[in-house]
């Protein structure tokens, strides 16, 4: 940028201060000089300097002042020399306490410090007496060095010291409250070569216009004026915009692709009986998925409710000889108390079950999705939350086949930026087939495994939708899609709602 | 689900093949078993719950060979017959006890270290997994050296039980072995307060065991001498004790032993094990039409050889061993899973259907536009709470739905409302820049018995707004906003809640249906918080703010 560019450019507190500038000047003296406030100046020194046309030199400095009692001090006279003064003799410390108008704290010191220049004698006689020695008496006529450093110009400058000041700085700043240091960082300008012939050019007062106003708009005077230019190129305070959690913009897009898929939506509550989280879904009532330590059940309310008898006949009775679904069933005496128990959901696919009790045969073909919240009991590390996203996706259709599962998934994962899906045989009691979705890490080139799914079993469909036909399942986890993306390591940072990464995340954008 | 330790060479000198290591990789993933490792020699599998048979090195190399196409088809396994005193008398005693005993005597085999410790394995492996940690049933070996035939099975009270458990030096009653002995403490609770213990007790009137607990030390113990073993397997259901046997059994003969069938004698008398392969008919069409395939009947009986099973005049013979064969799509999924699963060809069908997303989660949405449009920052926080945060903190005494088994004290319980959940993100965020505004959409529980639960779910908005110059017009701003977004009119009264400054509260109702509180938060409470800026809040029962507006 040439020079008259650039001046064209500066801001009105630039232009004030640069000719202004002398030597390693402070800014509160530049201030002063350029008729600006402190923090004008301030900030003008920081563009300048953005614009290399000025150095700054920090210097550390420590400024001594005087605190509370050094200023009673300065009027009073120092407590020693007060107790100097009081001394007539033999005296009682109680009157020199008196005389002398001395704290306890303060006749303390005056005794220690007395005691060390040996200006006194101290006898004990029931209370404790002093005495003035006769080095006492000729320090009555001296002034003591810190009664001479007192007297000096404060505010000073630790560095400045004589040895002698130095000394009753020592002595005086390990006292209570007299003397105060701070540590103060000075800044120094000096302009640049640049700076220097930048600053022979400035016109402190031509008049630029800073902002167009509204009144200039509707006077007209805008027409005379020359706006300064800008430094477009300037990097701006960052603003917050009100924004969607990162998860919920996962999620929102999860659903968009069912819906373009022609699924339906299916909800329903989180806490679910057993007989529909567990029961409906062929899960023999000794399945180790229903011990305590995998399921949240619920204290108050423990159970709930149990569906219209006949659909509980039929789920029992598939579960202990398979009904009339042709399958040989679990063969054990299924219990109506353990379907009532009250469980947090631990899949979507309970919302799958109620949809099929709920469908008709004229509603078929159907296709239904869900994305929701289910729960494990689980202690939080980074990899395990005992809160997590699944999406559920069933299609009841009488001529749908395991080709048409493969099919949907790799179409969803596709849609959620996976290119390729593999699938392997799993096991899920209420699915046969049952499949292993993994997908392809698009940057790190590794299968991870994403979840389960199926075709829904016999003993599932029949008993729920009263006829056995083909009703393809799955349930696969959300939340490791949302970590890759993110590039979160710690699962835990999905849910610690810290302000900082909710305002300066991405936004989801596949 | 369990997992089983493989040793390569082992398992290649069992299957009778080796494969190079990705192809063995890919191999055991694509039968249907978790692969977690292979480091050196050392494979680990996980292996599915309804494969219990492949969770031995001989099971597991059994259903790889087959796969890999070394030896399919049915395997045969000889029983011979039972011999003269071959014989179990099962006592009434045991009916409500622990009813079911099936049981077999193995010869030849040729114990060493090895072997007992393979064979310890596998009995626990299946303990765990079929036997659902003893629970369901369990099994017993014993050395045929020690023990004299025929063997009583009956139950007696635990004080007349005494013998010396393995592991132990001294004799000690039923109960003395569940409160003292390691592996009694362990399972106590599988016996604890029945009034009579289950035994085997033999011809000398010495007690083998005590199921599922303990072995006796004298009679139950395999050693390297051991050249024949008693095999029982007992339980509540006959079909998995039968089927455990069985899994067992076919192991042993594997490892060169030779089986006998034994007598068991309830009132009438089964012959155990029964390792003839069990008959299902197959439907080829619903075999094709579940897979969407086309695979003529002999290219089925191929698959079905390379998952070990038979295939005769229209018949699978499932293999004694196979306890998850419960309905013909079961074959039919090991018909795919030999056919490949990376061979099928993906397929979208040409079936029309209509998309819909349901009419609340479009309600939310729209609210959570409006609310982002004013500038607020959404959160997502935990449905589980506490009750020092949500009630303590927030000056109330809220009844709350309790769960009975959380892992963790600071959440326990499930939220009814979400202001405790936004306090919560501005107390750990008061380092952030303020102001500070967020809202958070969520689901809340109350009990309410006339639901399928008896808790109530609600979908609420919370929005929180925190600053030096927060108060009750900035908050009703927002409030005002939404409403008028959603076009709706609602009435505001004057409220009292203990979360909130008196007079700084109120009340909104939409159809006189009482839908949200809105006010400034009591300084109290934000100090319970740790908090230091004004905070000012609304909530609002969107379910039930949806239910009015499409009234």
């Amino acid at each position: 940028m040439d020079d008259n560019n650039l001046i064209k450019k500066l801001h009105l507190f630039e232009r004030k201060t640069l000719p202004n500038i002398t030597d390693n000047i402070t800014i509160s003296k530049l201030a002063e000089k350029a008729s600006l406030k402190e923090i004008e100046a301030t900030r003008a020194i920081q563009w300048l300097s953005n614009k290399n046309l000025v150095n700054i030199a920090e210097e550390i400095k420590d400024i001594i002042t005087l605190d509370e009692n050094g200023l009673k001090y300065v009027k009073d006279g120092l407590p020693e020399r007060r107790f100097l003064k009081a001394i007539n003799g033999k005296t009682k410390v109680s009157e020199l306490k008196n005389k002398g108008k001395l704290e306890d704290d303060e006749i303390n010191i005056c005794i220690g410090s007395l005691k060390k220049k040996a200006a006194i004698n101290i006898d004990k006689d029931k209370e404790i007496i002093i005495s003035l020695t006769d080095h006492g008496k000729k320090l009555m006529k001296k002034e003591f060095l810190e009664e001479t450093f007192l007297k000096k110009d404060f505010p000073l400058e630790l560095k400045y010291l004589s040895p002698e000041e130095k000394f009753s700085f020592d002595n005086l700043i390990k006292r209570k409250r007299i003397l105060k240091k701070e540590t103060k960082k000075i800044k120094k300008i000096t302009l640049t070569a640049e700076g220097k012939k930048l600053s022979k050019k400035v016109d402190s007062k031509a008049n630029y216009a800073e902002r167009l106003t509204p009144g200039m708009l509707k006077d007209g005077s805008w027409k005379k004026k020359t706006f300064r230019e800008y430094d477009v190129n300037i990097n701006v305070p960052k603003i917050n915009r009100g924004k969607r959690h990162f998860v919920s913009q996962a999620i929102e897009y999860a659903k968009d692709i069912w819906l373009e898929l022609g699924f339906k939506e299916m909800t329903g509550p989180m806490l679910q009986t057993s007989f529909w989280n567990f029961d409906a879904l062929f899960t023999a009532q000794d399945h180790p998925v229903r011990d305590m330590q995998d399921t949240y059940f619920a204290k108050n309310p423990g159970t709930g409710k149990l569906p219209n008898k006949e659909l509980v006949s039929r789920v029992k009775k598939t579960h202990e000889d398979g009904w009339t679904t042709n399958s040989k069933g679990w063969k054990y005496d299924w219990k109506e108390e353990d379907a009532k128990k009250n469980v947090l959901r631990t899949h979507t696919t309970v919302l799958s079950a109620q949809t099929l009790a709920k469908l008709t045969k004229e509603g078929i073909p159907a296709k239904f999705f869900s994305v929701g919240k289910c729960f494990r009991n689980e202690t939080i590390d980074w990899s395990h939350l005992f809160e997590f996203n699944q999406t559920d996706g069933i299609v009841v259709d009488e001529n749908a086949n395991f080709r048409h599962l493969l099919g949907y998934l790799k179409a969803f994962f596709k849609k959620m930026g996976y290119e390729k899906a593999r699938f392997r045989p799993a096991y899920f009691p209420y699915t046969e087939f049952s499949v292993e979705i993994d997908v392809l890490h698009p940057v790190h080139n590794e299968w991870f495994e994403l979840g389960g799914a199926g075709i829904f079993r016999p003993e599932v469909v029949k008993p729920l939708l009263g006829i056995d036909i083909p009703v393809l399942a799955w349930g696969p986890g959300f939340d490791r899609i949302i970590l890759e993306f993110f590039k979160i390591n710690d699962i835990r940072d999905l849910y610690k709602n810290d302000l900082k990464q909710l305002r300066e995340i991405k936004d989801w954008m596949r | 689900m369990p997992t089983l330790t493989l040793n390569k060479k082992v398992l290649e000198k069992l299957m009778g093949k080796k494969l190079p290591l990705d192809q063995l990789k890919d191999r055991i993933s694509m039968l249907g078993t978790d692969l977690d490792k292979i480091e050196g020699d050392e494979i680990i599998v996980e292996v599915f719950p309804n494969r219990p048979d492949m969770l031995s090195e001989q099971g597991f190399a059994r259903a790889l060979s087959s796969f890999i196409g070394v030896k399919t088809g049915l395997r045969q396994f000889k029983v011979h017959k039972v011999e003269k005193n071959y014989k179990v008398v099962v006592d009434k005693s045991v009916k409500k006890i622990r009813p079911y005993t099936s049981c077999a005597i193995v010869k030849n085999i040729h114990f060493t270290d090895e072997k007992i410790r393979e064979v310890v394995q596998i009995q626990e492996k299946l303990h765990v997994s079929l036997g659902r940690n003893r629970e369901k049933l369990a099994i017993g070996i014993y050395p045929m050296e020690d023990i004299k035939l025929p063997i009583r099975y009956l139950a007696k009270k635990p004080s007349e039980i005494k013998f010396q458990p393995l592991e132990s030096n001294k004799e000690m009653t039923g109960l003395q072995i569940l409160s003292q002995h390691p592996t009694g403490r362990d399972y106590a609770h599988l016996l604890e307060g029945k009034a009579l213990f289950p035994i085997f007790i033999d011809a000398n009137n010495e007690i083998l065991s005590m199921p599922p607990i303990i072995n006796s030390e004298k009679t139950g113990k395999v050693t390297e001498r051991t050249k024949e073993v008693f095999i029982e397997s007992s339980g509540f259901d006959l079909k998995a004790v039968n089927q455990c046997l069985n899994i067992i059994v076919t192991s042993l003969i594997e490892m060169g032993g030779e089986a006998y069938q034994m007598e068991v004698q309830y009132e009438k008398k089964q012959l155990t094990p029964d390792l003839k392969p069990e008959e299902w008919d197959l439907d080829i069409n619903y075999v094709n039409k579940m897979l969407g395939m086309n695979l003529s009947k002999k290219e089925i009986k191929s698959l079905l050889e390379k998952m070990g099973y038979g295939y005769e005049k229209d018949k699978v013979l499932v293999p004694a061993y196979r306890t998850d064969i419960l309905h013909q799509i079961d074959l039919a999924e090991d018909i795919a899973i030999a056919y490949g699963y990376d061979k099928f060809i993906p397929e979208i069908p040409n079936v029309s259907t209509i998309g819909e997303e349901d009419g609340l989660e479009i309600f939310k949405r729209r609210v959570a536009n409006v609310l982002v449009g004013l500038g607020l920052v959404e959160t997502l926080s935990y449905h589980l709470l506490n009750k020092e945060i949500h009630n303590n903190k927030m000056n109330l005494k809220a009844k709350v739905v309790e769960l009975e088994n959380a892992s963790s004290k600071e959440h326990d319980i499930l939220r009814s409302w979400i202001t405790p959940s936004l306090m919560q993100v501005l107390s750990n965020n008061t380092n952030r820049e303020y102001p500070q505004g967020i809202f958070e959409i969520g689901n809340t529980f109350k009990a309410n018995t006339a639901k399928e639960t008896k808790v109530e779910e609600n979908w609420r908005v919370g929005v929180a707004l925190a600053g030096p110059n927060i108060g009750f017009t900035k908050i009703k701003q927002v409030f005002d906003s939404l409403m008028n977004a959603l076009d709706v009119n609602f009435e505001s009264k004057e409220a009292k809640h203990d979360s909130f400054i008196l007079g700084r509260v109120a009340r909104i109702s939409v159809n006189k249906k009482n839908v949200a509180y809105i006010g400034e938060i009591h300084p109290q409470v934000i100090t319970n918080f740790g908090v230091e800026m004004p905070i000012a809040t609304f909530e609002l029962n969107l379910s039930d703010l949806y239910t009015e507006v499409k009234k």
